[in-house]
């Protein structure tokens, strides 16, 4: 069992929902002082910064996020694409298109597939891949992904995996092919919603994926990413537990950088609709509360997001960008036929150099490369 | 007269050392560079593409005209530090280096026993060795004796622009020191670079300061003249600090 899990055990779910309720905005203007100081908030201030107090400060909120965001990176945004290598899955998450029970188009893309569809990517500039599968091992398990990894790992200076969760040696053998970043959402930390949610399959196993982020960082990781699939949950309450489970890798695994990503749930196959849909107002504060509290990690913005909020975002806390993405396989090929199904609808659809020159024309530079792998120890 | 600064034999114009990170474009950062007078140039070789001639950042730094001091930000121990020094050299030709060892990826700060350890790898590889370090006196000490060419201890962490709190150890540094003392990180303002100076330090080096800034060219420039400034400064030999006000007449003055 994670340590973490313990962590998530001594929290009073009441206390937490009654603590943001009842945060004040002097609660709120004190704390911004404490940012804006240069102190270190503690974690559990992550309630006073999402409460409904503080959404009444978001314009000072977004004020103190955008310098925090400038000090420590600058005006740069860094830029990635997902390759989705799978859509097949053995689970049934209920708001996702890949969900088991869903008739849809199901394609595994082949190697030669892969790197035709890289090289559509890396010919665009980008060399921050996101390898993505769902969770179906027999289709695109361990040996696939270590495939991949070693057959892209020339073209892409950097290689991320969002795929099921794995034990710690796993994760050290796609370390070990040219894997250097993990991101694995837990959905929803609260356990008895993520029963609901995840009705069947290897994925209900809440405390197996909790623990997943730290087995990741224990196999050498560099980048870890968490996140809460937004619209599942109240996103007040999940981003205290988020922000206690980013602290928790800050401090235990203090070698890995940890990001957060903000992935609103999107119309996908299936047509779940979101229980606690997250407003934009309501998207904004929580990016501006994690970047006061976590003045250095990497905020996420995907292309679930549409294009205007996306560039009011440069800057505002964000701090990396996907672009031009197709989520699902063989999305890129752009092939006659039958397209396998995606994952979800992107909403941001422009290519990847029109989002590049919005961003620049927000005063902002586009960073395509930010690590080698040759720089890893070889194996 | 100030000794002119020497860095490994060469004589180094500028003891302002500007970095490449995190402007808003890469043009910005070339007129920046220009403001500042700087002659050392840091950049991360880990933005470098070193499969792409035209790389972005490389390519809007004239390297007749300024010293390219590549730097090994992102590595987590020694063994990766050598790497991309070593990666660098044979893509480019780069000898001289920055060395940065920083796991801990927040507040970036420096590793001390793994940057000790590159550094002994790197010199008897033949690199020009510049590491960074937090501001401890004994830890300089045995880089010097393992051959750096200077030290470039924090002022406080990178990108916080919060000055020198790191004076009193500097101070020591400074005053034990057999190679130039560059204060490296922290400096956020025109007075911090003073500050550094008036320490006693050889040379500063800036990024965020001049990058984050809203116009960073002017930031540079401002940058430039407090270096002048401090400099011509010390040349003209300041007074030195009393405890408290000393009387123009003196008190004892029927004694003589």
């Amino acid at each position: 069992m994670s340590p973490f899990q313990d962590i998530i055990n001594s929290q009073n779910p009441a206390r937490i929902r009654t603590n943001i309720r009842n945060a004040t905005t002097g609660q709120v203007k004190a704390l911004l002082e404490t940012v804006s100081s240069g102190a270190v908030p503690r974690s559990e201030d992550i309630s006073i910064l999402v409460s409904p107090a503080a959404g009444e400060l978001l314009e000072p909120m977004a004020r103190l996020a955008k310098a925090v965001t400038l000090r420590r990176f600058g005006r740069t945004i860094q830029m990635y694409a997902p390759l989705y290598i799978s859509n097949y899955c053995s689970n049934s998450c209920v708001y996702c298109g890949f969900n088991i029970h869903n008739k849809v188009n199901r394609r595994t893309s082949g190697p030669g597939e892969i790197l035709s569809e890289a090289r559509l990517i890396k010919n665009q500039h980008l060399s921050q891949l996101l390898l993505v599968s769902g969770e179906c091992p027999a289709e695109a398990g361990l040996d696939l992904l270590e495939a991949t990894s070693r057959d892209l790992k020339g073209m892409f200076p950097s290689l991320s995996i969002e795929v099921y969760p794995m034990d710690t040696p796993d994760y050290a053998r796609l370390y070990q092919a040219g894997i250097d970043g993990l991101a694995i959402y837990q959905e929803t930390y609260d356990q008895d919603l993520y029963s609901i949610v995840h009705p069947a399959g290897p994925k209900r196993d809440y405390q197996y994926r909790l623990g997943a982020p730290e087995r990741g960082a224990a196999a050498g990781f560099r980048q870890i990413g968490l996140g809460s699939l937004l619209g599942l949950n109240d996103w007040r309450v999940e981003s205290h537990y988020l922000m206690h489970h980013a602290a928790y890798l800050m401090k235990h695994h203090w070698k890995s950088q940890v990001s957060v990503s903000f992935p609103r749930l999107r119309p996908a196959a299936g047509g779940y609709s979101p229980e606690f849909p997250v407003s934009d107002q309501e998207l904004v504060q929580m990016i501006c509360a994690f970047r006061l509290m976590l003045p250095d990690a990497g905020l996420v913005l995907s292309t679930r997001e549409p294009a205007e909020l996306r560039d009011n975002l440069i800057g505002l806390g964000i701090t990396k960008m996907s672009a031009g993405s197709k989520t699902a396989p063989g999305g890129y090929l752009d092939e006659q036929g039958q397209p396998a199904e995606g994952q979800f609808n992107v909403c941001d659809d422009r290519p990847v150099d029109e989002v590049a020159r919005s961003i620049r024309s927000k005063g902002y530079d586009t960073v395509w490369k930010d690590w080698d792998q040759g720089f890893e120890k070889q194996p | 007269m100030l000794k002119p600064l020497i860095i490994a034999g060469r004589e180094i114009r500028s003891r302002l050392f500007l970095g490449t990170g995190k402007f808003s474009s890469s043009a910005v950062m070339a007129r920046a560079l220009e403001a500042s007078g700087a002659e050392i140039v840091t950049v991360a070789l880990r933005r470098v593409e070193f499969d792409n001639p035209q790389d972005d950042i490389i390519a809007h730094i004239d390297q007749k005209k300024y010293l390219l001091l590549p730097n090994t930000s992102g590595a987590r121990d020694a063994e990766e530090a050598v790497r991309i020094a070593r990666l660098a050299r044979a893509a480019s030709g780069w000898n001289w280096l920055k060395l940065e060892v920083t796991p801990e990826p927040n507040y970036l700060l420096p590793d001390p026993v793994e940057t000790l350890k590159a550094a002994e790898i790197l010199i008897k590889e033949g690199f020009i060795v510049l590491p960074y370090i937090n501001a401890d006196p004994v830890l300089a000490k045995r880089l010097q004796e393992a051959g750096c060419a200077a030290v470039m201890p924090l002022g406080s962490p990178i990108g916080s622009g919060r000055g020198i709190k790191t004076a009193d150890q500097i101070r020591i540094i400074i005053a034990q020191a057999t190679v130039p003392v560059v204060v490296d990180a922290g400096l956020g303002l025109p007075s911090h670079i003073c500050q550094a100076f008036e320490l006693g330090a050889d040379a500063v080096l800036l990024n965020t300061a001049v990058a984050a800034a809203q116009d960073p060219v002017q930031m540079a420039r401002s940058f430039k003249l407090a270096v002048e400034s401090s400099l011509a400064g010390l040349e003209a030999g300041p007074m030195s600090e009393g405890e408290a006000a000393s009387a123009s007449s003196p008190l004892t003055g029927f004694l003589r």
